[in-house]
This record gives structure tokens, sequence and C-alpha cells, in this order.
């Protein structure tokens, strides 16, 4: 019982910030709606019970990746979005497409799948069973990934760096 | 007899093709003398052969057979590259080699001058293959070989001059005209395989021997034929398929006179002699190849008064001939038929070849209306034709007389009907004959100008010979002496027949022959009506004599007042029967249209041309309208993809509630 | 107890949420941020079912999404500086020229 209220309230929360994600004009507005979707989500996992990553979410997700997207648009000076001509086929087809999606899911889910259901803390997510299946048995993505991000951050240096005339010429001015 | 094996029967043939593949590819560049000699010695070598075996030949050994090489094996059926002579072959053999040969020599001074002289010689020679091939063949598979290798050798040669486009046209029309008797010719051989399990001679006739005869009047041996006859027709040039052999004209002279004359147009001949013993066993076939026959021969005859061409008058002469071949074939005569073809070989061919001398005397006009006295001019082609004329008008003892008087006596023997006809055709032959000698050598008179050199026959330019023009001139002796040859040949070549030598020969081929008037039987018959039928003859071809001498040269204007009396008649005859423009209304028109509206409109633009285009517009206009795809518009993108996302949820929903 | 599929469900609810971000915003940013909230949306679904059937390699997924997810972040915004810096702009629309 209790169970189910905390379940439904952060769940609220959830969709509420992916409801105003959607709803807000300005982006900046939108980052801290995710942030908040963000951290009810670590809630629900800590429900699950899955500790570790409920720290993780909050750190690397809520904690790095969204910075970035907020320094991202600070950097950019991004405004509130201006009206364009958008896509017809994404309104037309696209977004009751997700929808009629989604409901299909949504009633298939609620009626026709076994009412199994999970309790508080079900599966102890202790670091150290995680950290066991991570060295042992998932070393090699675990190591694939580290190249991963390696070269992600080699990648995002090229790609965003200045040009190399601009450079030059930011250069002579200072010099 | 016993068959047996002779290895010379291939050369035959294989002769003239070897002169005809080194002149066809190495004649451009050579000279005329080499051309020449290639196309002379390997006809030659043919002839030599031909006389080699000819003077070996026993009836005892014949038939010789050499089997060269297989060719068709179809489970029960087979068909071979098969050489065969017998007496029948031995004839037609002699006849084409000798006839051949000298028309070749002539056609060395013949076409001297013409600027495709290689590919003339070269194409001879490959006539002389077809040909030797169709009559040396063993089975009708291979004689259908030559059959259509002769049809092309004709179409190559009419339209030998083929920037000329009547030559072209004519050509053409031959080959066609043929083809529609070679579709008869097919289906009889269609039906020898299906109920004779082959096309062999010795194996079909043999089987033919076996079966009764069809006095019913319809039946398998009637329907095959009455389809031979089909293909004899178109090949021979009788009724209805004869249009193409006065358009054949079109082709040089050396041309008119072997294919059209001595050889090709025998064809059909031969093969109706060849398969006697099917047309024995069915009376109806027969009958229709003799009426057929008679009326070919009247017919063409009365068309020859009228002409004007000197080659034209020829080539219905040659028609109304070939009528009375097919007449004394169908009435059971077979002999007489083949010495009828042997002896018109020598005078028809002898016709053309002086008529080519003249032509080639008076600088290329071939209209009669244009010539005359020039006897003065050209003594010798003079002295050769006349004894040519006297031969076909059936004046004895020329070879003429004694081949197609045996015809009338025998067709007496069948019916009055027949003789009559026959004995009508030879007064009109005789006539016309006589006539052109009249308007071409006869009077003092040249009615024309020998300056004629630039038009009709292809520009080959052969009258630059230094002396003044204005004057036809003899020709000169490479094409003089195959006259002579064969004007001596026009008048011993009758008495082989004499005392029916030449019906015994042949019997061995044609044993078992009953037909209408049993091969036997006149000899029974007193001999007084056969001379009295041989009086007849004579005078009736005396009688067209005299009246030819009578309007040509006693009242030349007696002609043209006939002509304007006779009116509508006369330029009906004189426009050939209109046969050509009914033809051309019936047939011609509406095959062209009927081609044009529906198979090439209808199938082939509407249907094959507009299913390709279709299917490509199809795929442009699919591609065009899938451009708008690739908008560049990330979230229309996005967009299409949630589409075909919530399509796959919806079926896998929808397969998981199955 | 809360049943499986209510989380199912709300990972639905996110993910939906996502693509219609995606659909309807004309900020590259907040369309990239509308791709976060679908990963998130499959990642509470992969808990969800780790602790259903008592899988801890769930979790490790889950992980190695995150890892991912930040890889792309990072290099994504890098391209959109880069983007902004060609056409001065952040409205998705008029960075259309893959077009035909």
């Amino acid at each position: 019982m209790f169970h189910l209220i905390l379940f439904l309230f952060f769940g609220a929360i959830c969709v509420a910030g992916a409801v105003n994600l959607l709803v807000q004009s300005h982006p900046i507005n939108s980052a801290l709606s995710l942030i908040v979707v963000m951290g009810s989500l670590a809630a629900e996992y800590l429900l699950l019970g899955a500790e570790f990553l409920a720290a993780i979410q909050v750190i690397v997700y809520a904690g790095a990746i969204m910075v970035l997207f907020l320094i991202t648009i600070m950097l950019l000076n991004a405004g509130k979005e201006e009206r364009s001509k958008g896509s017809r086929v994404a309104t037309l087809l696209g977004v009751p497409g997700v929808l009629i999606g989604g409901v299909l899911v949504a009633w298939t889910l609620l009626h026709r799948s076994d009412m199994q259901s999970v309790p508080i803390g079900a599966l102890k997510g202790d670091p150290k069973d995680i950290a066991r299946l991570l060295f042992h048995d998932f070393l090699l993505p675990f190591e694939v990934t580290s190249v991963l991000i390696l070269i992600a951050i080699m990648g995002a240096v090229v790609l965003a760096s200045r040009p190399e005339a601009e450079a030059h010429g930011a250069r002579k001015d200072e010099g | 007899m016993t068959p047996t094996l002779n290895p010379l029967l291939w050369a035959i043939p294989i002769l003239p093709l070897a002169g005809a593949a080194i002149n066809g590819f190495f004649g451009r560049k050579a000279s005329r003398n080499a051309i020449s000699a290639v196309a002379l010695v390997f006809c030659g070598a043919a002839f030599a052969v031909a006389l080699w075996i000819a003077l070996h030949f026993s009836s005892a050994s014949s038939p010789y057979y050499f089997p060269l090489a297989h060719w068709i094996r179809a489970g029960m059926f087979s068909v071979d590259f098969d050489f065969y002579l017998d007496q029948l072959s031995l004839v037609m053999l002699l006849v084409v080699t000798g006839v051949g040969f000298l028309i070749h020599i002539y056609s060395v001074g013949y076409m001297w001058d013409d600027d495709g002289y290689y590919r003339f010689m070269s194409y001879l020679n490959l006539f002389m293959f077809f040909m030797l091939t169709l009559v040396l063949a063993k089975n009708y598979l291979v004689m259908f070989i030559g059959w259509e290798g002769v049809g092309l050798a004709s179409y190559l040669l009419i339209g030998f001059w083929f920037t000329k486009d009547s030559a072209a046209a004519a050509g053409k029309k031959a080959f066609i005209v043929n083809r529609i008797g070679d579709f008869g010719f097919l289906i009889a051989l269609f039906l020898m395989i299906k109920h004779f399990g082959s096309l062999d001679f010795t194996h079909v006739l043999a089987a033919v021997r076996t079966l009764p005869t069809e006095t019913a009047g319809a039946g398998l041996l009637t329907a095959i034929g009455l389809l031979l006859m089909v293909g004899a027709a178109g090949k021979s040039a009788q009724i209805p398929l004869y249009v193409w052999l006065p358009d054949a004209m079109e082709g040089p002279t050396p041309v008119s006179a072997l294919i059209h004359a001595a050889t090709m147009v025998t064809a059909g001949v031969y093969m109706v002699a060849r398969s006697s013993v099917i047309f024995d066993h069915a009376p109806t076939a027969m009958t229709v190849v003799a009426i057929v026959g008679t009326l070919t021969a009247l017919f063409a005859a009365t068309i020859g008064i009228a002409q004007t061409d000197i080659k034209k008058v020829l080539a219905y002469s040659t028609v109304s001939q070939l009528g009375y071949m097919f007449m004394a074939c169908g009435v059971g005569a077979f002999s007489a038929g083949i010495f009828h073809l042997m002896t018109h070989a020598f005078f028809k061919g002898l016709l053309f070849l002086a008529a080519g001398s003249v032509i080639h005397g008076v600088g290329g006009e071939q209209d009669m209306r244009k010539m005359g006295g020039l006897r003065l001019y050209m003594p010798w082609t003079f002295a050769t034709m006349g004894i040519a004329t006297l031969a076909i008008a059936g004046i004895p003892p020329f070879a003429g007389f004694w081949s197609k008087d045996e015809i009338l006596w025998r067709a007496f023997g069948a019916s009055w009907v027949y003789w009559l006809s026959g004995v009508i055709t030879a007064f009109i032959t005789s006539f016309y004959m006589f006539r052109l000698m009249y308007m071409t050598f006869g009077g003092d008179d040249y009615r024309g100008t020998v300056a004629q050199e630039a038009h009709g026959h292809g520009g080959h330019g052969h009258d630059d010979h230094g002396h003044g023009h204005g004057e036809p001139h003899e020709s000169p002796w490479v094409m003089l002496g195959p006259l002579v040859v064969l004007a001596l040949l026009s008048v011993i070549g009758g008495f082989v027949g004499y005392g029916n030598r030449f019906e015994h020969f042949l019997a061995p081929v044609f044993q078992g022959a009953t037909g209408i008037a049993p091969e036997t039987a006149p000899e029974s018959a007193s001999s007084t009506l056969e001379y009295l039928l041989m009086g007849v003859s004579i005078s009736v071809a005396g009688l067209g004599w005299f009246l030819a001498y009578l309007l040509y040269s006693r009242v030349p204007q007696l002609p043209a007042r006939i002509a304007a009396g006779l009116g509508g008649l006369y330029r009906t005859v004189a426009n050939k029967y209109y046969i050509d423009e009914l033809y051309a209304v019936l047939f011609v028109k509406p095959l062209i249209d009927g081609s044009t509206t529906i198979l090439w409109h209808g199938v082939d633009q509407r249907v094959i041309d507009a299913a390709v285009n279709d299917s490509a517009d199809a795929a442009r206009h699919v591609s065009d309208n899938m451009r708008h795809m690739q908008s560049g518009n990330l979230r229309s993108y996005a967009g299409w993809v949630a589409a075909g996302g919530a399509l796959v949820i919806a079926y896998m929903v929808w397969m998981g509630v199955r | 107890m809360v049943p499986l599929s209510y989380y199912l469900v709300l990972s639905g609810i996110l993910f939906a949420c996502g693509v219609l971000g995606f659909l309807i915003k004309r900020n590259i940013i907040t369309i990239f941020m509308s791709i976060e909230l679908m990963l998130n949306g499959v990642n509470l679904s992969f808990v969800a079912f780790a602790a259903h059937w008592h899988a801890l390699s769930g979790q490790v997924f889950v992980f190695f999404v995150m890892v991912v997810a930040a890889a792309e972040a990072a290099v994504g915004l890098a391209i959109i500086i880069a983007v902004y810096r060609t056409r001065e702009t952040l409205n998705v629309d008029q960075v259309n020229l893959l077009k035909l």
C-alpha cells in the first residue's frame, strides 16, 4: 500500500515534469523540468531496490549530463523558441502515431499481462553485487565503453573547437 | 540395281562452293582474271566430275549414294547429309553443270565491266552449289536445303544491281512468292515425317508404293501431292505463283538464262518427277498438276504475244514451257517432262544468252520496238537465236520438236482437251517467238540508237568499246562461244529421245508409274495416229511462223491496227491481265495495312513500347513522389519513424491478441 | 505491492512524451533533451524487469545505457555547437540542407 502511494507520487512528478518539458517554450525551463524527471526516476529506482543505480542516476544524469545541457544552453544563448513552419508529417502522422502506440501498449500491459507484483525493494542492488557482475560477466562491455567515452571526448573536443582561421585571427587580435 | 557407294558425289557440290567462298572473301581486291579463273575452274571441275560419272555410269550399279555426315538424330527420326545419284539425277546433273558452265563462260564476257564482278561470279558459284545439292540430295530435307538455297541465290542475283529500286523489289518479290510455295512444301514434308517417319527417298517412296491408290480423291497421298505441287508452283512459276518470274528479268541476263530458264525453275519439275510414285497413287493430285500445267502454258503464252521487252517475252515463254513440263508429269509422262526440261534448258538458255548478246550489242536497250535489222550487225547472234527459235517452236529436226511432240502425244492419250490446249499453246509459242525474231532481227532499218548506255543496266558502262556509237555490234567470242555450243545442242539434243531411248533410260526411276497415261501404253497404239498428231503440231508451228511473218515482216502496220481494234482486250493482255494489280489489292495491300495498323501501331507501339515506356514512367513518378520524403526536415523524419513504430506496435499487439 | 505493468506503463508514458517532444519542439537542444527523456523511460523498464525477474544484469545494462547516453550527449552537444556556429540558429527547421 505504502509502496503504491510512493510509486504513484513519484510517478506523478515524473509525468508532470515530462509534460512540462513539452509545454515550456524556453529551453532552460525544459532542462530544469528534465532534472525534476531525473530526480523522481532516481526515487523510483530506490523503490525498486536499485540503490546503486539511483545514486548513479543522480550523479551522472542529473548531475553531469544535465549540467552539460545547461552549459550549452547558456553558451549558445538559446532564447525562446520562435514560431516556425513545422513539418506537416510530424504533426499529422507522428503525433497521432505516438499516441496510438502509447495507448496500445498501455492497454495491453494493463489488461492482458498477469498482474504480478513487485515488492518494494525487491532486489537488492548492492554496489558489491553490481561490481561483481560488472567485472566478471560484463568485463568486455565495460572496457569497451571506456574506450567509447575516450572517443566521445576526443570527438567533442574536435567538433566544438573553433576553426583554424578564426583561432589565428583571434590570436592576432590578442597578440 | 544395287546401290553403290560413290565418294565423288559430294565433291560435285563442294567445288562450286569453294569457288564461291574464295571469290566471296578474297575477290574484292583480286584482278578480273583471277576471279574469272577461280569461278570457271571450280565450275568446270564440277562439270568434269559429272561427265566422268556419266561416262562410267551403269544402270546395274545405280543408284549411287554417299553418306557425308550425320545431321538430325531425334529418337526414331533421322536425317543425314546423304547424296544420291540415279538416272534422273544424272540427267539433271549434266544439264545443270553443263549449261551452268557455259553460262559461267558467257558471264565472264557479259559482266566484265561491272563493278561487282567478283560478287556476281561468287553468287553464280553459290547458286551452282545449292542447285547441285538439290539435285544430288538423297532425302527431301537436303533437297529442301538446296531448294531454299537456290531461292536465296536467285534473290541475290535478281537484285544484283541493288541500288536500283526495281531490281531490289523484284528480288524481294521472287523470294517472298517462293516462300509461299515453300510453305506448302514444308507441310508436305511434315506429313511425310509423321506418316512415314523418314524423309529419305528410298524409304518414303518404297512406303508409298505399298499404299493403295487413292481413287476416292482425298487422303494422305493426295494431300502430300497437292502440297508438293504448291511448292513446285512457287519455284517453277506456275499459276498462281508465277508472278515473280517476269519481274526477275531485272537481273543480269546470264542470271535469267541460268536460273530462270535452265535450272532453278526446273527444280519444281524435278521434285515432282522424283515424287512420281506419290502422284501415281493420288490421281486427283496428278490431275491438278496436269490442269495447272496446261492452264499456265496457255495463259502465259497469250501474255507473251503483247510484250515489247525482249526478256519479258522470254520470261513468259519460260513460264509457258514449264507448264508443258507439268502437264507431262500430270498425265504420267514423267520422262517426257524431263526430256522437255533438258531440251528447254538448251534452247531457252540459248535464247536468253542471245538476248543478252543483243542487249549488249545495242547498248542496253531491251525494247524490241527500238530494234530491227540486227541480223546485219550481229550475224552469229542471229543465227544461234534463230536455231533456238526453231527449236522452241517445235520444228523438226530441232530438239524442241521431239520433246514437245512426245508430251503432246502422251497428253492426247490422257485426254484430247490437254492435247488441244497444248497445240494451241504451241501455235501461240511459235507466233510470239517468230514475232520476236522479226522485230529484233528482221527488216533492214535499225529503229533505235546505240547511245543508250547510261540507263537501266546499273550503269556498268560497257559501251566504251572504242568504236563509233550509233551502230550495234556483235558480241565478243567469250560470249558467242557458249551460244554456238548451245545451238549445237539445240540441234542434236533431241536425238537422245529417238526410239524411246530416253524413256527406257529413265524407266528404272519411274517404274511402277501407272498414272493417267501409262508409260508403255501408247507404244501399242497405232502409229498412224501418232504421225497424224505429229503432223498437226508441225503445221501449227508453221502457221504461227507464217502469221508472225505476215504481221511483222510483210505488213508491219497491221499489228498496231489490230491492237487498236481490239482495244480493251489488247490492253488487258498487254498488262498481263492485271494479275499483279489484283494480287496487290487482294493480298499485298491488306497484309501491309494490317501489319501497319495491328502489328505496328497496335502491338508494337501500344503494347510493347508502352510497356517499357510506361514502366519507366511509373518508376519515375514513384521516385518523384518519394522524393518529397527527403525534405531535410528533421521532424518529418521523426514523424515517419513514429508512425512506423506505431504500426509495428499495433501489429505486435494484434499478433499477441490473436 | 505495485504490479509490474504499472512501472511499464509509466515507462511508456515517459517514452511517449520523449517522442512527442522530438516531434513538437523546434529548438535542437530541447529535442536532444527529449531523447534523454526517452532513454530514461527505457531505463525504468529495464530496472523494473530486473526487479521482477530477480536478475541483476538488468541494472548493469542500465549502467551501460547511462554511460552511452553520456557519451552521446557530449558528442551531440558538440555537434549542436558546431551547427550553431555555421547556421547561427538553433531552429531545427532551418537546418535542412540535406534535402533533395
